[in-house]
């Protein structure tokens, strides 16, 4: 998964039609269980998906202006526009059924 | 496509981990059916997954953190040859032996995951909620399920926790590293939390009781801004200006899909007796799911220690 900070948040956005951005940080438990399956998800939307994460500890403007306030938060934009934001930990299928309708 | 075992495991707490261990070392090549991923405590580990330091589990003289406990209960069980399955069970059937068990990550819901000769349940317990209008709207704007994943979010804040038990405390003291103040929400004119967590938090000059009082009514558009209490006394009303809300009430036993098939006590939890065995043969309990009394993850791996050699002993007399 792709690092993305504040200074580069818009250059990414720009650049991948589709990205989900996982917005995270070291201590947050149920982040960690989620990290792994979306890094499964990159792999197999390899192509279609761009998955970044965000470390909020240390880019805070970014999760500022999205109004995130619990994590993992995770939000999909397509052409830089947010279309989907799913709050909480969830399983693969769980999340998968929140982004297919944007592919 | 269907697995026969001779223990499944249901649920990956301290209870469900260590009915593992014990039962992989007996070679009975256990199944844990570990649940799915969520941030409520609904999940793989249990509740220790959203709590921060533990200081009295024995062994670890400084602590060590929940989800790096439940981490090494884990590795433990594997590397006597436990699998971990991570999924839900969505159903059971306990009319005949062998068992069946089907999983919520199935396709095909005819045949079940697992036909299992034996199975341990210690699907634990998972946190109440309020059950008010918008809550779980609210969820991730306000309403937390995890203090330690949320508190970051709410520096300089004023928040509310709900409850007066000894999680209730934890989270209001482990909150004070975050909010200006932090209002303790406690139904009664006391609290039912050890003495030694309701002195801490009495203590602490960050946190402010509210006595005899509920939440209501929760109040915001796109994110929480005040909470109505009543008074459980005089049944006024009042509004308090909060951006977070942390709800720690008390739990209840994740047992719904066992409905009818077993016997449980009129709040849901399973009645064991004779150590871990349940109304059907062949069925065994540990952990919180038949415990509301004690709670612990020690009492709950003690437990689950008590299963698996229940277990052993009657699957050797079954032949």
């Amino acid at each position: 998964m792709k690092t993305i900070t504040d200074s580069s948040f818009n250059e990414e956005l720009i650049n991948n039609d589709l990205m989900l951005v996982d917005f995270w940080a070291e201590w947050c438990g149920p982040c960690k269980l989620v990290a792994p399956i979306l890094e499964e998800i990159e792999r197999d939307k390899a192509g279609a998906l761009t998955v970044g994460k965000l470390d909020i500890d240390e880019n805070l403007d970014v999760a500022r202006r999205f109004e995130v306030m619990s994590i993992p938060t995770m939000i999909l934009f397509k052409k830089g526009e947010p279309v989907a934001r799913i709050v909480g930990a969830k399983s693969k299928n769980a999340i998968l059924r929140e982004l297919e309708s944007h592919f | 496509m269907t697995e026969r075992v001779k223990v499944a495991i249901v649920g990956s707490g301290p209870a469900g981990l260590t009915a593992a261990i014990y039962t992989a070392r007996a070679n009975l090549e256990p199944v844990v059916i570990e649940g799915e991923i969520s941030s409520t405590s609904d999940q793989p580990g249990g509740q220790l997954m959203l709590t921060t330091e533990i200081e009295n589990f024995p062994g670890f003289i400084n602590g060590i953190e929940g989800p790096e406990l439940m981490g090494n209960f884990k590795a433990q069980a594997e590397r006597f040859g436990a699998k971990i399955h991570s999924a839900k069970v969505s159903r059971a059937d306990f009319s005949q032996r062998p068992f069946k068990l089907w999983t919520s990550d199935q396709t095909d819901e005819t045949e079940p995951a697992y036909i299992a000769d034996s199975v341990i349940i210690s699907t634990g317990a998972r946190s109440l909620m309020l059950g008010l209008d918008r809550e779980i709207e609210l969820i991730g704007h306000g309403v937390s399920t995890c203090a330690t994943c949320d508190g970051f979010f709410f520096r300089g804040r004023e928040i509310a926790v709900v409850g007066g038990g000894d999680s209730a405390m934890e989270e209001a003291i482990f909150l004070t590293k975050f909010a200006s103040r932090v209002y303790l929400i406690v139904r009664r004119g006391e609290l039912r939390a050890s003495k030694i967590m309701a002195e801490r938090a009495i203590k602490n000059e960050k946190i402010t009781i509210v006595w005899n009082s509920v939440v209501s009514k929760l109040n915001g558009e796109s994110a929480l801004t005040s909470i109505e209490l009543t008074n459980t006394l005089d049944s006024t009303t009042r509004q308090l200006d909060v951006s977070g809300l942390f709800v720690a009430i008390g739990h209840v036993p994740n047992t719904d899909i066992f409905q009818s098939q077993i016997e449980m006590d009129e709040n849901g939890y399973i009645i064991t007796s004779n150590g871990t065995y349940t109304s059907v043969d062949g069925v065994f309990a540990c952990g919180d799911v038949q415990d509301h009394t004690y709670r612990q993850a020690i009492t709950a791996a003690g437990s689950g220690c008590m299963a698996a050699i229940d277990v052993e002993r009657w699957l050797e007399n079954q032949h």
